[in-house]
């Protein structure tokens, strides 16, 4: 089985400023990958380079086991959905179906009406007059409808309130388990993946600091609590994710590929959240660190 | 991606299409009715005494303002073609991020490019072709009288006729994509394609079109043909004399330099300055009574010449030709320059 996403020391510059560096993942099939980081860290540039969108200032990437947009066919695999979901604001819904009947050879057109159907958009609604939700919807419409193998969406919740973000989700989930796709999304609020993803990627200023199953990472990560100890006096199997001291007790956060039993600590599972905390702190404290990868 | 293209074309052309269909059947209702005034008025004119002149004078000046009116048209067609259909064609979508949505349907963004070109470049071209054709029909009769600095050659009058609107259209076309994809802002790319058009569009007059070919040289007699009048000077003891920019003998050529040579064949007089010449202008030949023809044969006599520099009327076509493969092999390396920046840099 190929990954759908592999990079090897991929970057990508604009002008002095570096967007993406030393960016190694493989992301194997069928899995929903969730891009998190603040703002800036790189995010969009990850997705556009996957999309074909960028030519990679250095590194390969492959996606589907070809380059991104290298041709027609390989164009035709890969969906996806940018930022703000961008669409023709002087042509109709239906003229998008068409847009998208035109340019795409397996284009899916019981797909797309039923979906345009059931979420209740006129068809001869210009697309500029849609709401944030129905437009990023339409969007998603397109991307599913070519029938691609790897849907990408970059930030697709961004813009919408908190009901049409999970409704958007949620059609996402049933879409993406009807056709067996691979979905790579990314969004700033872990919140927002936490309930579709079971793949996780967490990138932070311009790096990747984790990727992974989310499940393993869960398993994999402990928070340690008890008597001030310094990090050098842990074992070597725990590797420091992140650390708070105060004048008589220390707090890890530790990745570990055994359950703790030290007794000193008190040990206590993650939340996907606490643990993407973890890695976005690091940029705080300074600590690069080795970027971390999933054994599998 | 024809669809697409066309979709989002189809307004303007069809808005240019009505406004060419509306100036087409004003030029066809009124053309004829032009050119029957012409012929009649030239077959009832005699060469002696010259009446042909005043009825080209007064037929021309009857009609000047439509004249200019639509030859100002055909040269302003190419520029609103690189303002409202090149610079937006790229900059509009990477304004609204909508390249992002078509890049990503399972077409290479060459063939976009391609169709998105061919498509609208083409528009462009059959306007500015019909545009320059029915113009060029409409004025034939008033192009044969037009005085000097507005006859077919002169520059104004030049890039409104013939095939030369369709070199220019698809340059101001392919210009106006080309700064659209650089500035990524309709509206900045928009003023800044009308600017560099507008500086081409003087600088080739000026600059160019005279060395397209080698000008000829010559030296005329003064004749009513060259010489457009005389002053006086030092309270009457001399003339003023002062050329026209004509040549005796090619009507309608276009005139670089008129200068006056005095007997030696020296220079005394440059281009639209007075030439003084030794003659009285109280009395003899030059006086005010014995009128304008007298006082050229005896300046003539005394030797002064015009000598010129200038295209003949008909080096028109080849110029014309060599004007618009220009604007083409232009606009050809910026469409090249547009498929390598579309390939590599754009995203």
């Amino acid at each position: 089985m190929t990954d759908v996403l592999l990079t090897r020391g991929l970057g990508r510059r604009y002008g002095r400023r570096w967007a993406l560096r030393d960016c190694t993942v493989d992301v194997p099939d069928g899995r929903v990958v969730g891009l998190v980081g603040p703002n800036g860290a790189g995010k969009t540039t990850l997705l556009k380079l996957a999309a074909g969108q960028l030519e990679p200032t250095e590194g390969a990437i492959t996606v589907l086991g070809e380059r991104p947009a290298a041709r027609p066919a390989q164009l035709a695999r890969v969906g996806f959905v940018a930022q703000d979901t961008p669409v023709y604001s002087g042509l109709t819904v239906a003229e998008h179906l068409r847009l998208g009947a035109r340019l795409n050879p397996g284009w899916d057109a019981a797909l797309a009406a039923e979906r345009i159907a059931r979420l209740g958009l006129d068809p001869a609604q210009r697309a500029g007059k849609l709401s944030g939700g129905q437009r990023a919807q339409l969007a998603l419409t397109l991307g599913l409808a070519k029938r691609p193998e790897l849907l990408i969406l970059d930030e697709p919740v961004a813009s919408l309130d908190p009901l049409a973000r999970r409704e958007f989700l949620q059609g996402l989930m049933e879409a993406t388990a009807e056709h067996g796709l691979s979905v790579l999304l990314s969004s700033h609020l872990v919140s927002d993946l936490e309930r579709v993803c079971d793949f996780l990627v967490v990138l932070v200023d311009a790096r990747v600091q984790v990727a992974g199953e989310t499940e393993e990472l869960l398993a994999t990560h402990y928070r340690l609590t008890g008597p001030r100890r310094d990090p050098d006096r842990l074992p070597a199997d725990q590797q420091v994710v992140s650390a708070a001291h105060t004048d008589r007790q220390s707090t890890y956060v530790v990745r570990a590929a055994h359950p703790i039993h030290d007794p000193a600590w008190t040990v206590h599972r993650l939340t996907l959240e606490d643990l993407v905390l973890a890695y976005m702190g690091r940029r705080a404290v300074g600590d690069a660190g080795p970027v971390l990868e999933v054994q599998r | 991606m024809t669809w697409l293209t066309w979709r989002q074309l189809r307004g303007s052309v069809v808005g240019t299409a009505a406004a060419l269909v509306a100036l087409a059947a004003a030029l066809v209702l009124t053309g004829p009715g032009l050119a029957a005034e012409y012929s009649a008025g030239v077959a009832a004119c005699t060469p002696v005494p010259d009446t042909c002149d005043r009825f080209f004078d007064r037929f021309f000046s009857a009609h000047e303002l439509p004249f200019v009116a639509v030859s100002l048209l055909v040269l302003l067609l190419p520029a609103l073609v690189g303002l409202f259909w090149g610079a937006p064609l790229i900059a509009r979508e990477l304004e609204a991020g909508t390249h992002l949505l078509v890049w990503n349907q399972s077409i290479t963004r060459t063939r976009w490019l391609a169709v998105k070109l061919a498509i609208t470049g083409l528009a462009a071209m059959v306007a500015a072709y019909l545009c320059g054709l029915v113009v060029t029909w409409w004025s034939f009769p008033l192009d044969m009288s037009a005085p000097d600095d507005l006859a077919l050659m002169a520059p104004l009058v030049f890039g409104a006729r013939g095939i030369a609107p369709v070199g220019y259209a698809v340059l101001a076309f392919v210009l106006g994509v080309t700064v659209g994809m650089l500035v990524r802002r309709a509206l900045p790319a928009m003023a800044i394609t009308l600017a560099v058009f507008f500086a081409l569009q003087l600088a080739v007059p000026l600059l160019v079109r005279p060395h397209l070919m080698t000008p000829v040289t010559a030296t005329f007699e003064l004749s009513t043909e060259n010489v457009a009048g005389f002053g006086a000077e030092d309270a009457g003891s001399s003339v003023g004399l002062r050329l026209q920019s004509a040549v005796p003998g090619d009507a309608g050529a276009w005139v670089l330099s008129s200068r006056v040579l005095d007997p030696s064949g020296r220079v005394v007089a440059e281009t639209g300055e007075d030439a003084p010449v030794p003659v009285s202008m109280t009395s003899g030949p030059c006086a005010p009574q014995n009128g304008f023809a007298s006082c050229i044969v005896e300046v003539n006599d005394l030797g002064f010449r015009q000598q010129a520099t200038y295209h003949p009327l008909d080096r028109f076509w080849p110029f014309q030709w060599m004007e618009t493969g220009i604007y083409a092999a232009l606009a050809l390396a910026l469409t090249g320059f547009c498929f390598r920046w579309v390939r590599r840099r754009l995203s």
